[in-house]
This record gives C-alpha cells, structure tokens and sequence, in this order.
C-alpha cells in the first residue's frame, strides 16, 4: 500500500473562537500505488483539513498517516499540494513559479530549469513560460500550480479542490487535462471535490465522507476504463454510480442540517 | 471502450505524450493557443496632441501659475519684500551662486540629507523585516515605535544639540529619526500583510525559514518597502530644514532662516524650490525603481 490513513482524528484550531474543532474522526483507508483516489462529502466534512494533514502540515490528534510505511509529520518531497487557488508568486513568471518546489529539491540550476520547461510544456503552457501569472487565466493558472507539483516529482499528489473556482466549460477541459497528464505519470493521486461528477470521472475509487466530524461513510469502487472520454459522463454506469454517491451525500447533508437546527 | 495501459513515463524523458491527443477520443492535448484566432482591427492612430495630453496640459498649468505669479509682483500692489515675482527669485539665484555660498549650503544640507536618510533606510528595512516576521520582536519594539512616531521628532532638537553639537551631527541624527519610522513601519506592515496562502505553498513544499524569507517575505513587501521610502524622504527632507532653522553653521534650512528674518523674501523663494526640487528627484527616482519592480503587474 502506497498511502495508509489509520484511524485518523485531527482537530482543527480556530483562532477565532479559541477552540478545537474535531474535524476528521477515525478515518481508515489504504491507496494503492498509482491509484487515483477522489474524497467528496458535504461542505465542512473535514476533507481539507484531511489533506493538509496527509501533506504534512496539520498535526494528528491521534492515529497514524504513512507513506510507503513511513510516518508523515511534516511537509516533503515526496508529497506535493494541487492548491484550491493556484497561489502563484505574483513577481516570478510561469517558468519561475514551477520552478518553485524545484528548487527546493538540491539539484542543479540547469537541471530545474530544463525540469521546469518540461512541465510548462506538458500542461500545455509552453507559450507562455515567461508570461506572468496576472496574465494568465483562472484556469491556466491553475495548470501552472498543477505544473509546480508535478515538477518535484511526488510520489503522491494532492489535489485540494484545484477546479472549484473554474467555470463549467474549463473546469470539464481540466479535468480531462488531468486525466491525460496523470496517464502520463500514473502518479498516485487524492483529489478533494464537492462536485461527484468530476470524482467519478476522475477517480479509481471515491471515498464518501460523512458530515462533521469526517469519517469514511463509503467507498465506491468506479470500474470505467482509461482512457475516459468526456463523453463518459453521459453513460448509464457511470450516472448510476453518481446517483449512488449523490444519495449517500444527501443523507449526510440532511443529517448535518438537522443537528444544526437542533 | 478499449482499455488502454500507457507506459509511465520516465521524468527525464518528457515531454514524451501524444501530443495531438489520444486517438478515437476527444482527450486531446489542449494546448493554450498562444495567437488566438479573434480577429481586431488597429485603434485610429493618436493625435500628437493625444498623445501627449498629460504632459502638455501639465505643464501649461504650471506656466499660467508663474505668469500670473510674475503679473501679480510687477503689478508692484505689495513691495519686493512682500511679494517678490518669479524674476526677483531667479536674481536671488544667481546672485547666490556667485556668492559661492549656495554651494556650500546645499553641499552641507545634501550630505546631511544622504547619511541620516541612508541610514534610516540601513536600520529601518531590516528592522521592519525582521518585525513583521518575528512577533515577539515586535512585541518588545512596538511601544518604542509608537511613541516616537507619535511624538513630533523635531520637538528632540534642542536635545541633539545638547548632545551633538550645532554641527551635522544634530542634523544627521533628526533627519535619520524623521525617516527610519516611516520605512519600518511600512517594511514592517509589508511583511505582516503577505499572502498567507503563498506562505502556505511554501510551507508545503517543504521550505525552511530563511528560503521563505529570501523567496516570498522579500519580493512580497518591496511596494511596501518603496512606500515607506518614499514617504520617509517627506520626513527627512522636513528634518534638514526645521533642524537648521534652529541652530547651524550652514545649510539651506540655515540660509532660508537668515534670509526670511532679514526680509530677502527672494531668497526664501530659491531655499523653497531648491528643496521642492530635491523633493521631486527622489520622487521620481523612487517611481523608477518602483516600476522595475512591477513588471509583473499587468498594464492598465
């Protein structure tokens, strides 16, 4: 197994109301290698908060998180974060933001700049490699921060939401982008979403989260074969393992509803 | 659908992938175009007046004033001494730069200017880095800033020349205080309002401390840098006149102060442009460094 989660509690601190909110709740799951593994649940599931854990930068309550068997308790090279915003350094062009983690990696100047060039083509960027990110749009944006992770070379990426704030017709051309840049890499993926069509699309298997605090309600195997047409979406099973997912969902939301009301 | 395995490819040997997509599907390799097919037509050309326009308008209003001005002091309704016109100060001028004492005036207030301000920014950027970066520097700091940003600085004068002397000393130390402020805390707030999600990315992929400063918390407060040293060549340029009004053996602010208790208005005229120009130079070269620094902001 690639990536274990074993019981995983984490509580979340909020500055705010000076408490700890537990979020993620004795989560258990295993990802194969190069398995591409979607997590949807109903807003404020913890599923965030889930994933910076696995990236290192959340503490665990209790429980235990391991990559190829080893413990995870800080950010490393052998994750890499897909942001919600691209989050690009504003002062450094495409070239310079992907080269960001490389740099970080000790390897020659040369080497990272050829790495880069690299992944500034294989988003599909590579006229713009000296552009600005302020000249970019949203969703080539967020190629760049996609380009940025995949250049370190994980073993795991970590996808947190990266098109949530795209609109609809260049959301469904990244996620086929993804789906053609992972095939290239088969990189062992986690990809966060609200959206159960995009899971499904995307993913080997969906982990459905319970309402808060996060626990893993099911898991649903999605046996679609590689390469997946957009068209895909349109296919009997494949809306009969989103209406699976949507109803397990809607229980959760339904459910949190109520204890908020209570 | 057939299934299809592709070999994963080798890091060192990308960009490898079918680039026209892959075949019998519609999952191609969408690339960003980079010269799109919208089809534009030339805007009219400009005018050489248009183009222009700024700097023309601009500067007839500064030529109107010193018409006016000039008018106004050869209509004689008030005395030379009142009212002097703008001819009247440009004799002062050059009656001054023959004197030879001019020269020496503004060598004087320029080398007070250079060492208090070099040394507000030497002290005053890496301080304000330093706490916006660690709060419980800041902790330790803050009243000291407060106060004295609070305080007039010039109110210290009579100090400083207890202290210092009439010399330049004095004058060094009040400019130095009148800038330093003004750069720190703007460094300072500079730091304190980096994106956090930048710092977030940094964080993830595994920078330490001194990376994240030298790569985000740096480029991240330079307007904010540029800001504060803008806004403290105000204050230094307000500490070489107002400290050399009170006690000094030469300067501008000196020369200005002699000549308006003896009545040479004119001569108050040439202090006031001298440093209105010093003023509008550093200004301006800040603007270009500023600009530098920008060029990744888009155009408006």
């Amino acid at each position: 197994m690639k990536l274990q989660a074993r019981d995983v509690v984490i509580h979340h601190r909020r500055q705010r109301y000076g408490d700890m909110l537990l979020a993620v709740d004795g989560v258990t799951f295993d990802i194969a290698d190069g398995e591409f593994v979607a997590i949807v649940g109903p807003s404020g599931c913890g599923k965030t908060t889930f994933l910076n854990a696995v990236d290192g930068l959340l503490p665990l309550t209790s429980g235990s998180l391991t990559l190829d068997g080893r413990q995870i308790d800080r950010p490393g090279h052998d994750r890499a974060m897909v942001f919600q915003q691209p989050s690009l350094l504003p002062w450094r062009t495409v070239t310079g933001n992907v080269m960001y983690g490389v740099e970080l990696l000790r390897i020659p100047n040369e080497e990272a700049r050829g790495r880069a060039k690299r992944f500034v083509d294989l988003v599909g960027l590579e006229g713009f490699a000296e552009s600005y990110p302020l000249e970019l749009s949203g969703g080539m944006q967020q190629r760049v921060n996609l380009a940025r992770a995949l250049a370190v070379d994980p073993e795991v990426l970590l996808l947190d939401e990266p098109f949530a704030a795209l609109d609809a017709q260049t959301r469904e051309t990244m996620q086929q982008e993804l789906l053609r840049i992972w095939n290239q890499t088969r990189k062992t993926a986690v990809f966060i979403t609200h959206d159960i069509v995009e899971a499904v699309y995307l993913a080997d298997r969906v982990i459905v989260f319970t309402a808060r605090p996060g626990r893993v309600k099911e898991i649903v195997r999605v046996d679609i074969p590689r390469p997946r047409d957009l068209r895909v979406k349109r296919e009997p099973g494949f809306v009969e393992i989103e209406r699976r997912i949507w109803e397990s969902i809607r229980e959760e939301s339904a459910r949190d509803g109520l204890a908020a009301t209570a | 659908m057939a299934e299809r395995v592709e070999e994963p490819i080798k890091y060192d040997s990308l960009p490898n992938f079918p680039a026209e997509g892959f075949p019998g599907t519609d999952m191609g390799a969408t690339r960003v175009p980079r010269d799109s097919p919208i089809r534009t037509t030339p805007l009219p050309p400009q005018t050489w007046f248009q183009r222009r326009e700024a700097l023309l308008i601009g500067s007839s209003g500064v030529a109107v004033f010193f018409i006016a001005w000039q008018a106004v002091a050869s209509a004689r309704i008030w005395s030379p001494l009142f009212l002097p016109g703008p001819v009247d100060v440009w004799q002062a001028f050059l009656e001054l730069v023959n004197d030879g004492e001019l020269a020496t005036d503004i060598a004087v207030s320029g080398q007070e200017f250079v060492i208090g301000y070099a040394l507000a920014a030497l002290v005053g950027i890496p301080c304000g880095l330093l706490f916006g970066w660690y709060p419980r520097l800041r902790y330790v700091f803050d009243p000291f800033i407060t106060f004295f940003y609070a305080t007039p600085r010039i109110v210290l004068i009579p100090l400083f020349i207890i202290w210092l002397g009439i010399g330049v000393e004095s004058k060094i130390a009040v400019i130095y205080l009148g800038a330093v402020f003004a750069i720190l805390i703007n460094t300072m707030a500079g730091v304190r309002s980096l994106d956090a999600s930048l710092l977030r990315v940094a964080r993830s992929f595994g920078a330490g401390d001194l990376h994240i400063f030298r790569t985000i918390a740096l480029p991240g407060s330079v307007p904010f840098i540029l800001t504060g040293l803008r806004l403290g060549t105000g204050h230094a340029l307000i500490g070489v006149v107002v400290a050399e009004y009170v006690a000094a053996q030469h300067g501008l602010g000196r020369m200005m102060m002699i000549a308006g208790s003896t009545f040479q208005s004119s001569k108050v005229f040439v202090g006031l442009f001298l440093i209105a120009s010093a003023g509008l130079l550093l200004t301006y070269g800040l603007q270009r460094i500023e600009r530098h620094f920008d060029a990744w902001r888009p155009q408006r």
